[in-house]
């Protein structure tokens, strides 16, 4: 009895292609991407923090300074606009837009408040974004390493000054040898940090508090928490409005089945009129269900909804679009509900991960955050970050929503093709 | 005047013919059987006239115009399958299919108002019709595919899976619809209802129309008009009795007669004198059964 029912089922799983993906092909897709994501970073190379330098100082410190940390392999430097005047504001607009998390600014005077013991001088400012907390800490640590390697003759300098103050004065002869061996000192740190790059993954979490003063300015989003919720609630919305959108392309699959789209199409209405109305109305009930979740949102986590609403309508409008032209995609894509639920699931999970819906694509390597690209949750969510945390104007999302058009043209044309064999036969 | 012809269909599904050069008329006002065992090429033939089916070749024309992909405003199709939206009440899916047929605004209330009355479903228009029984779908699926005042349906199967009282319901509207003028081509299984409905009725199998005609035309053409007469007697004759087909099956005999009033008595009488009391008497006349076996080879299920 139990062999019969044994092999009754072994045989339908053989030749159940979607489940056996289901099976083993979703767990180790999903395995593979999580652990890219979370195994793959601090590895060298794999990921690494651009970071833009706006050096207002302009000397010989500054200078070393930006050279050691271009020697960082965790670290991507970006030239900033001269002249020094406009560097600040140049950076600050650059981690503002979204182009990188973290902006170092180098104040005039570093060369006296460096590797001060006494916490005094003039502080170097990370410009951050909230969104992404782990590049700010990152590069606050190698700060205080490269201070420490870029400049070890002024270390020495002010750690004898700080040992002439609570202990005993140098002698005069103590003070020429000291002066005759600090440049050489300063000679030799610049040959070394050329010769040998630091291992930033090392270095990295070393706080702020330590030999350089350092002071972070959030330049983006006034409440750091509005930004993890409107995050959260565009991730948790997109990936949802995915399955909604397959599910409601579906009802083709069970039209196909009572026989109401041969009765539909027998009608006035041809299959391009059908497929318009299919994709209008899931791009209607896919508006409807981010502005529930988002005015939860607003509700339950006081997300400021209202104030960026302009924003909020476009995106929603071109996401929900998108979504409705993927669903239609993969109902005509599918010959059964039961394929269609399968094979949705695979491909939403999968590029709900990539696409940065289950966790922010800033944790991903750039491989990774490359590969994101290739899917078109992955620019709805670089949207509403950009309304929620940015505050950026409509014009603004244009490469967004430029992309997200792109992507439900596609969609649209593929489904159109695919659904020809629904046509006359 | 034909208000449908269908001249020389063919299609092949790959290296599989389906439609072998079919031809067939519907006249005005007519009610047409479509007959064939599964597989004949039926529902091939209804889709190609529906719109559904692109055919190699040959032509269909409607009220005098080729139907070329388009012109199909006065052709009603009722699918066999349940084709309505189940969460939908009665009333919605008439007006959804109805708006899909380009019924104006300004008219499609009287012709819902007419479809729920003609179906007998009034009462019960404002509940979804996933509550409804098989006959009431039946008559709610036929009302969707008539709603835009067609000149000709098509009905494939519309009694199928129906008990006997909904079956009449269903015939009932359809002579309804007739009375209007409308012209009808029904494909069926139920023989006896073709038999006793349809003014024509055309046999297609293997992609072609092996017969066509009135029944009269076709039992002419095929049977004959003779009738089988059977009598069962209280004990099986001694000696075969003159006018009987072979011999006695225990206490029944079979007899072909061409005049029922002329030879009937003759049997009776020798029956009579061969000793034997009659308990019944059974008089057949020749059927669309036995006319599609005689064509086909085959019972129609088969």
């Amino acid at each position: 009895m139990i062999p019969t029912l044994l092999r009754i089922y072994w045989t339908a799983l053989s030749r159940d292609r979607v489940a056996q993906a289901m099976t083993f092909l979703l767990p180790i897709l999903f395995f593979s991407i999580f652990a890219s994501v979370f195994g793959g970073r601090g590895r060298n190379g794999v990921s690494r923090v651009p970071v833009a330098i706006a050096d207002e100082a302009r000397s010989s410190t500054s200078r070393r300074l930006i050279r050691a940390l271009g020697q960082e392999q965790s670290l991507k430097l970006r030239t900033t606009a001269r002249p020094a005047g406009a560097a600040r504001e140049r950076a600050t607009a650059m981690v503002r837009n979204g182009d990188l998390s973290v902006a170092i600014v180098i104040p005039p005077g570093i060369d006296s408040s460096l590797a001060r013991f006494d916490g005094g001088g003039g502080a170097i400012t990370l410009l951050s974004d909230p969104s992404d907390p782990v590049a700010p800490q990152m590069v606050g640590g190698l700060l205080q390493k490269v201070a420490m390697t870029a400049a070890p003759e002024m270390m020495a300098r002010n750690g004898i000054g700080e040992f002439e103050r609570f202990g005993i004065p140098l002698t005069a002869q103590q003070h020429q040898a000291l002066d005759a061996w600090l440049p050489r000192m300063a000679a030799d740190s610049g040959a070394a940090s050329g010769a040998a790059p630091g291992d930033s993954s090392l270095a990295a979490g070393g706080g702020f508090s330590g030999l350089v003063k350092i002071e972070r300015v959030e330049v983006v989003g006034e409440k750091r928490d509005d930004a993890m919720v409107s995050f959260y609630a565009a991730g948790i919305a997109v990936m949802f409005l995915l399955f909604s959108a397959s599910s409601a392309g579906g009802a083709l699959l069970d039209e196909i089945d009572s026989g109401t789209l041969d009765r539909v199409l027998t009608s006035n209405v041809g299959m391009s009129g059908l497929l318009t109305g299919k994709w209008i109305y899931m791009t209607l009930l896919g508006m409807l269900q981010i502005c529930v979740m988002f005015l939860w949102a607003r509700l339950a986590f006081k997300l400021d909804l209202f104030h960026h609403l302009p924003g909020f309508a476009v995106m929603t409008l071109v996401t929900a679009a998108t979504a409705a032209g993927f669903g239609l995609v993969l109902a005509t894509l599918c010959r059964t509900r039961q394929q269609l639920g399968g094979i949705s699931t695979i491909v939403i999970l999968s590029i709900s991960a990539v696409g940065g819906s289950m966790f922010p694509r800033f944790l991903m390597s750039e491989s990774m955050q490359r590969m994101g690209l290739f899917t078109f949750n992955a620019w709805a969510l670089d949207g509403y970050i950009k309304v929620f945390w940015r505050n950026a104007r409509i014009v603004e999302l244009a490469p967004q929503v430029g992309v997200l058009l792109a992507f439900m043209a596609a969609f649209l044309i593929a489904a159109r093709l695919l659904a020809r064999r629904w046509e006359r036969a | 005047m034909n208000v449908l012809s269908v001249q020389d269909a063919r299609k092949s599904y790959g290296a599989t013919p389906a439609l072998r050069g079919v031809s067939l008329e519907l006249g005005e006002g007519e009610l047409l059987g479509l007959l064939g065992p599964n597989g004949a090429g039926k529902t091939t033939l209804v889709r190609a006239i529906a719109g559904r089916v692109a055919l190699d070749g040959g032509a269909i024309e409607l009220m005098g115009r080729p139907l070329d992909g388009g012109g199909r405003g006065r052709l009603g199709v009722v699918p066999q399958e349940i084709a309505l939206y189940p969460l939908l009440t009665a009333r919605e899916n008439l007006e959804a299919f109805g708006r899909l047929n380009g019924i104006p605004r300004g008219t499609l209330a009287a012709r819902v108002a007419w479809a729920l009355d003609w179906t007998g479903l009034a009462d019960r228009a404002r509940e979804p019709i996933k509550r409804f029984s098989g006959g009431m779908k039946r008559r709610l699926n036929i009302a969707c595919g008539v709603l835009h005042d067609p000149r000709v349906i098509l009905l494939d199967e519309p009694t199928v899976g129906v008990d006997p009282q909904s079956r009449e319901r269903i015939h009932e509207m359809l002579e309804r619809l007739r009375a209007t003028g409308v012209s009808l081509l029904l494909t069926t299984h139920q023989l006896d209802e073709a038999e006793g409905r349809c003014d024509r009725i055309v046999i297609i199998d293997h992609g072609q129309v092996i017969a066509a005609g009135t029944l009269d035309e076709l039992v002419a053409r095929t049977v004959g008009h003779h009738r089988d007469v059977t009598l069962r007697l209280d004990r099986a004759p001694e000696r075969p009795i003159d006018g009987f087909d072979g011999g006695a099956e225990g206490a029944l005999l079979r007899a072909r007669v061409d005049d029922v009033g002329a030879e009937l008595p003759g049997l009776l009488q020798r029956v009579e004198a061969a000793g034997c009391a009659i308990r019944d008497v059974e008089v057949r006349s020749p059927s669309l059964q036995s006319v599609f076996l005689h064509l086909t080879g085959r019972e129609l299920r088969e």
